[in-house]
């Protein structure tokens, strides 16, 4: 039955619904929710809530917690998750799931407390050092932000990975109905070997976890292991179509910006223009194999609440012939659908 | 009355403290009982008390796009501060209800203009506080989209068992918010 959820909170129910052994977490706004409400649930569950010292304390606790096998998050905001890069970079060098959300607010710097869309190219391309990539997941109601973060850890643990989920402070702030599974009674805690955690090595070999690969050519070789791996990683790219079918333009977003672009969609066809809404639910992979195939007959109007970071990712998708426009507002500001309109139909011929 | 649209888009302000976020959810709650598309967007700053507090609500006939609300249809006032901020940013054929023990403005825009004692109401009723119940009212009275009764039953469900105590005389100022507005 749906019931009014918050999206922070719908986070929460995501993360204990897929199975999540412990929480590590500092506080920040426009994500307090998530912390707060981990702190009584976690405790009702009678799993593992802990307030870290910071964002630094949280992400190498996430990583602690991770070698064991166990399913560990920490959630942040934006200058709280560029705290936390460097444990990310160790994570994914050390190839150990975990899930990171990010509930995004204004920058540069501590910015302010408004939703925005600013870290893309931090969760995308790698905000840490080194070449490693985050599966990156984009939810785009309060239903997916219970639902993405539910099933991020069979992500994680397949691929051996960081999840990012990455949203803003819009989706995280606002309420609507929503359908959440709060019976977790068939919960057991991550116990399970996969072969690779650091259980004790009693009548086993020992393992060894780290990110300090120094043999000769070791680290090139890890580097190839985990791009094969990033490759692999394709068949999780996800994405939902509106009104794309004979489309003349389509406008590409997602989170807070995809929403906006489907109040434009709908204005679209009441007045007889073919307007569609592709809305990423992948950032990581991205699916550029789609957008291609799109672009054979459609030009594009990219929407963030950045000055624009995805748009990059839509250039290097379309085929060579195609307009791609930008409509963006940086610093916790809200696109304009009016001017998203405006745009698409003068791309019409 | 307006004609009957598809959608409604509300923004409720007033001070931190004075029931800003629970009448915005309560409005919200109603809508979904309605069976509409609704959703609910805060916007307060750091204060617990004391600062400005404003929610936007969206009761729709289809999925909803963007939570935000710049140019409402209906504007709920709790305080003079509110009413200046926002008054002139409203939707054309709008309506904006302001609580008039706290400010009497005069109607001089493109908008209809309801004046509500809603201290008045709630403190006859039993409770100054629950003014924010009285405001929710007479926008029911207003809306095409939520009803006293959808109203009245979602107060329980967003009050929560815990104030129990409280339903009756928030159903009570709801109820006195909507006759105001209905005997106008």
């Amino acid at each position: 039955m749906k019931e009014l959820w918050k999206g922070n909170l719908a986070i929460v129910e995501g993360a204990i619904s897929g199975g999540a052994d412990a929480y590590f977490g500092y506080p920040i706004t426009p994500q307090n929710e998530v912390t707060e409400y981990m702190s009584l649930r976690m405790r009702e569950e009678k799993r593992i809530f802990l307030q870290a010292e910071s964002e630094l304390g949280a992400i190498n606790m996430v990583f602690g917690a991770a070698l064991t096998g166990k399913k560990a998050l920490t959630s942040s905001s934006s200058p709280g998750i560029s705290l936390m890069q460097e444990g990310i970079s160790y994570i994914a060098g050390a190839e150990l799931p975990s899930v990171i959300i990010n509930v995004q607010r204004g920058g540069p710097g501590l910015g302010n407390i408004s939703g925005a869309q600013g870290d893309y190219y931090q969760a995308v391309k790698g905000g840490g050092h080194g070449d490693y990539r985050l599966i990156v997941f984009t939810p785009g109601s309060v239903q997916e932000m219970y639902e993405m973060t539910r099933d991020s850890f069979k992500a994680a643990f397949k691929y051996r990975n960081p999840v990012m989920i990455l949203t803003d402070g819009i989706l995280g702030q606002m309420i609507e109905p929503a359908e959440i599974d709060t019976d977790n009674s068939s919960y057991n805690k991550t116990t399970a070997d996969t072969g690779w955690n650091l259980s004790g090595a009693h009548k086993r070999k020992p393992r060894m976890i780290r990110s300090l690969i120094m043999g000769d050519g070791a680290l090139e070789e890890h580097n190839y292991k985990l791009f094969d791996k990033y490759k692999k990683m394709k068949e999780l790219t996800d994405w939902e179509e509106t009104n794309t079918k004979d489309a003349d333009v389509i406008l590409v977003g997602y989170g807070t910006s995809a929403r906006i672009n489907l109040d434009v969609c709908r204005r679209a066809k009441k007045e007889g223009l073919s307007i569609g809404s592709f809305r990423l639910k992948t950032a990581f992979p991205f699916p550029s194999e789609r957008i291609n195939e799109l672009s054979a007959k459609a030009d594009f109007v990219v929407t963030e609440m950045s000055m624009g970071q995805m748009v990059d990712d839509v250039r290097l998708s379309v085929s060579d012939n195609t307009t791609v426009e930008f409509h963006g507002k940086p610093g916790g500001g809200i696109p304009e659908a009016d001017k998203i309109f405006e745009l698409a139909k003068g791309l019409i011929k | 009355m307006k004609e009957i649209s598809l959608k409604e888009t509300v923004l409720i302000s007033g001070f931190g403290g004075q029931g800003v976020m629970l009448a915005g959810r309560l409005i919200c709650r109603a809508g979904m009982d309605e069976d509409k598309f609704v959703t609910f967007f805060p916007s307060y700053g750091a204060e617990m008390r004391g600062g400005t507090a404003n929610c936007q609500v969206i009761i729709s006939d289809e999925p909803i796009g963007s939570p935000v609300v710049d140019t409402p249809d209906f504007l709920i006032c709790f305080n003079k501060p509110s009413f200046i901020k926002f008054s002139e940013n409203t939707a054309d054929d709008s309506s904006i209800i302001i609580n008039s023990d706290l400010y009497q403005p005069e109607n001089s825009g493109n908008y209809d203009l309801y004046k509500v004692p809603a201290n008045n109401i709630a403190e006859e009723c039993g409770n100054l506080l629950a003014m924010n119940s009285a405001m929710a009212g007479a926008f029911a009275s207003l809306s095409n989209m939520i009803t006293l009764d959808t109203l009245k039953g979602a107060l329980p469900v967003i009050l929560t068992k815990r104030k129990e105590k409280y339903w009756s005389l928030n159903i009570k100022a709801a109820e006195k918010g909507f006759d105001y507005i209905s005997s106008l």
